[in-house]
């Protein structure tokens, strides 16, 4: 059984169809990559799985539990995390807060222990701590090279797309949404963290699922590819069988789709 | 102007902008005009800085120029920028800001020796006139307000023509002498209570105000002390910085432990006017704390907090005092302050519960709403007989704390009960600050829909929030009932809340220190709604000078007197201009102008 399933999911925003009638699964230990041009409703399908947009009708069962009418915080508890296509760090927290703060639904001391520095408080802040620092350290010197107590927001751009993928994986999930995570890299950033998103699943154990541009990240990661255009699937399969889809072709303007997808961000 | 103007034509360079310097003084002639028409020149006379020199009266007008010309000469500089050159043309711009400063009280005083406006403008009067014309001939008031204006705007655009230190040395002088008669009542008690009265006696006038020669002593020790031992300070603080962790945390706890047992000793040297007064500021102090969590730390913007100080106070009450109307157990206050505490924790739960659904603009609405509704129904006929409407809760008890009782007409006991108290609420930030629950909080003042992402529930902490503010605010409501002996429901009106939010604003949102500065400059100097503070004379002009203060402090310093280190830096506008000038995103010219 698949650990994501979608069924005829649609979401209307006023008399827009974002998303309609989708189908869609990730089987346990797969990296899937979802590509479309801009507006496609990439982002927005992200926004329902993880609770922020209730669909209009359909389905989103994970691991055999139906997540509808679930909040956000319930569905990371579930096990699925997250990044923002416009990176949304807690700027004025510091790095290692960023990370604290996202294993919040795994911990549970409150406001008691904190007053009394209680045995078990100290602890799990403990834990609490040292599960951050290996989740920065997994991004090499990248994360771990700065003073961990400046806030967020002193991090390089690339810094702070990395600092959210460590703050997602800090929630302990088992499916990872990534939105866009090389976006605004250089080419030598993302090859990096391509090799990274491939360590997730074999170190972590994470399933991905991943929104990317850019094609040449999406053809070295990915198990299978669903390409969304108008909210709606017009194909999924290997990398070779959707980039040479003559309907894929269509949608991104009849250029092949390796050139084209990478700078859809000028495409109409 | 960019980086690389220094030898480009002169038109690129950033000269000085002399519209920016007509604006101000224009605006420096406004404000000059309304402070005097606002009353504070005459109002405040009574009050002496330096004894015949310099009255606070004359202070309201004289900084004017002076501060307008400093803040018309000075420019952001961006990263990749020189400063320019400073010369005679920025004295002369200064000068020109300051006459026209004065040249609104000139022309006021034209006015008013002409035309009578007294009825609608109650200020309007030979009083004033008199006062600005420093008790001679009009004639001879304005040529002085001319030389005057034109000196102090000079002395403004020189704060810039000398190097940044002596400029910093200028300010602390001033500010030390000012600080030192602004303080008098409390300086003269702390030394009374040290058998020091001939030290107050040489630096004090005997009825108000500093002697010149005390405040020659004073500017002179504000001058030397820095000189002689600044250096030496700069060295410990290094040391200190760059001790292990380990080690530092030593030094900390002394330092934390001789501060806690000098503050426990105070209130045996102080006057009973002096502990009543920081009895007040410290009953803000607590209630600023409470609502620090609330806004500082979850970014919940509570404007009826207040509602939680009256349910504390009159819960107190009920359960203490003889003279309740509806049930009066007459319990011990210990006693009746943990059932005070766990019911203002549940109206906390029940305010908050509807409220925290709501964001920004209309969750401050709606706060503000039940702020209201709270006092209205402790003023209600209907609860009244349990509350004693508008009549309230009278003979309310002292604390009886075994040694001795704690009570109003003794504000040393009181101070001593708020200082304990002070001390848990400051414990109960810190460790919370630096909890799962502080971060909770943190992360959904920074962005709430990717905190509520993130794992946490958002409902239940920000509720958290509204239960350990309202807490907080309940202890104050308690002390406050055990000290006044009575309560009303006007102790309790909007302004209370108001006033909080700016003592946390002003000193810094979200940092501990900044609350306790905050209320101490604010409640301790300028006076609480109903509180007189040092400057007593101030309490007519608190509401204007509150007003003021929150405005600048929004557009100059957001982040508060004291910085709370995470929040200084996106609150800066010149970083992101900078940022964004060197992407080249911006045409640096063009904000200029709006500085
Ligand atoms: N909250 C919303 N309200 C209204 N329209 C939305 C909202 N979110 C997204 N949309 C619209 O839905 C469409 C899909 O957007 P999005 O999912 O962000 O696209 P993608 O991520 O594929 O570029 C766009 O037309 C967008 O304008
Ligand atoms: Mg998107």
């Amino acid at each position: 059984m698949s650990m994501l399933e979608i069924r005829d999911l649609s979401v209307t925003f006023g008399g827009l169809h974002a998303l309609k009638n989708l189908h869609f699964h990730v089987d346990e230990g797969e990296i899937v990559s979802v590509i479309g041009p801009n507006g496609a409703g990439k982002t927005t399908f992200f926004n329902m799985i993880s609770g922020m947009i209730t669909p209009t009708t359909g389905d989103i069962v994970f691991e055999g539990e139906s997540l509808l009418g679930l909040d956000p915080s319930q569905v990371t508890e579930r096990g699925i995390a997250r990044t923002f296509q416009n990176v949304r760090l807690f700027a004025n927290m510091t790095i290692l807060e960023n990370v604290m703060v996202a294993q919040h639904c795994r911990t549970d001391q409150r406001v008691f222990g904190a007053l009394f520095q209680t045995k078990s408080f100290k602890s799990e802040e403990e834990a609490i701590r040292n599960y951050g620092e290996e989740v920065l350290s997994f991004f090499g010197s990248r994360l771990v090279g700065y003073r961990l107590d400046q806030p967020a927001s002193v991090l390089s751009y690339a810094n702070r797309r990395r600092l959210e993928v460590a703050r997602a994986m800090a929630t302990r999930p088992r499916l990872l949404l990534l939105d866009e995570p090389v976006a605004g890299m250089n080419p030598r950033e993302s090859a990096e963290l391509t090799a990274l998103i491939g360590r997730l699943r074999s170190e972590w154990g994470f399933t991905v699922v991943m929104i990317e541009h850019d094609m040449s990240v999406v053809r070295d990661v990915s198990d299978r590819v669903v390409v969304l255009d108008h909210g709606e699937t017009i194909a999924q399969g290997s990398y070779d069988q959707v980039a040479n889809d003559p309907k894929v072709i269509e949608a991104y303007l009849g250029r092949p789709v390796g050139s084209a997808v990478a700078d859809d961000e000028e495409a109409p | 102007m960019t980086a690389t103007s220094d030898n480009l034509s002169m038109l690129e360079a950033p000269g000085i902008n002399w519209r920016r310097q007509i604006r101000f003084a224009l605006v420096g002639g406004l404000s000059s005009v309304f402070i005097a028409l606002a009353g504070m020149p005459v109002g405040l006379d009574g009050r002496n800085i330096i004894q015949p020199v310099l009255s606070m009266g004359y202070l309201a007008l004289l900084w004017v120029p002076f501060v307008f010309a400093s803040l018309a000469g000075s420019v952001v500089i961006l990263e990749g920028m020189s400063e320019r050159e400073r010369d005679a043309k920025d004295l002369a711009a200064g000068a020109l800001v300051g006459l026209g400063s004065s040249a609104g009280l000139i022309i006021l005083m034209v006015l008013i020796q002409n035309f009578n406006l007294r009825d609608p403008l109650v200020n309007w009067s030979p009083q004033l006139l008199d006062l600005l014309s420093f008790d001679r001939s009009t004639g001879l008031g304005m040529l002085l307000w001319l030389i005057l204006g034109t000196t102090l705007g000079l002395l403004g655009g020189a704060m810039h023509v000398v190097p940044a230190k002596v400029r910093s040395r200028i300010l602390a002088v001033a500010l030390a002498v000012l600080a030192v008669s602004v303080l008098e009542t409390f300086l003269t008690d702390l030394l009374e209570g040290f058998g020091l009265e001939t030290l107050t006696d040489f630096i004090y006038y005997k009825r108000g105000g500093l002697e010149v020669s005390g405040a020659i002593v004073v500017a002179a020790l504000a001058l030397l002390i820095p000189l002689l031992v600044g250096s030496k300070i700069e060295g410990i603080k290094t040391r200190v910085v760059e001790m292990p962790s380990e080690e530092r945390r030593r030094v900390n706890l002394l330092l934390l432990t001789v501060g806690a047992a000098l503050m426990l000793v105070l209130p045996f040297f102080l006057g009973k006017i002096t502990n009543e007064l920081l009895a007040n500021v410290g009953l803000f102090v607590l209630l600023a704390l409470g609502l620090n969590i609330v806004v500082g730390l979850a970014g919940i913007l509570d404007l009826g907090y207040v509602a939680f100080f009256a349910v504390g106070g009159y819960t107190t009450a009920v359960l203490t005092s003889p003279n309740s109307p509806g049930f009066s157990p007459e319990l011990p206050w210990p006693v009746a302050l943990i059932i005070v505490v766990v019911l203002t924790g549940i109206v906390g739960l029940f305010i908050g519960a509807p409220v925290i659904r709501m964001r920004g603009d209309y969750l401050a609405i709606v706060t503000l709403g039940f702020g209201e509704i709270i006092r209205l129904l402790f003023l209600s006929d209907w609860l009244s007989g349990w509350f004693g409407g508008a009549q309230g809760i009278t003979n309310i008890p002292g604390v009886d704390v075994g040694i001795g009782t704690v009570k109003g007409t003794d504000p040393r006991s009181v101070f001593l009960l708020v200082l304990v108290f002070c001390a848990i609420a400051i414990y109960v930030s810190w460790r919370l600050e630096h909890s799962r629950l502080g971060r909770a909080w943190m992360a959904i003042r920074e962005d709430e829909d990717v905190a509520e992402a993130m794992g946490v529930n958002t409902t239940n902490t920000k509720l958290m929030a509204f239960v350990v503010g309202a807490v907080l605010a309940s202890f104050s409501g308690a002390i406050f009932s055990a000290k006044v002996g009575s309560i009303f429901p006007t102790s309790f009106l909007m302004l209370v809340s108001i006033i909080i939010l700016v003592v946390v604003i002003v000193g810094g949102m979200g940092n501990i220190v900044g609350v306790i500065a905050g209320a101490l400059v604010l409640i301790g100097v300028l006076g609480g709604p109903k509180q007189p503070g040092l400057l007593q004379e101030f309490s007519q002009f608190k509401l204007l000078i509150y007003g003021a203060l929150l405005v600048w402090m929004m557009l100059k310093r957001p982040e508060g007197l004291v910085p709370n280190v995470r929040r200084t830096r996106e609150l800066h506008q010149e970083e992101f201009l900078q940022d964004a000038w060197l992407k080249g995103e911006i045409d640096t010219d063009d904000d200029e102008d709006s500085q």
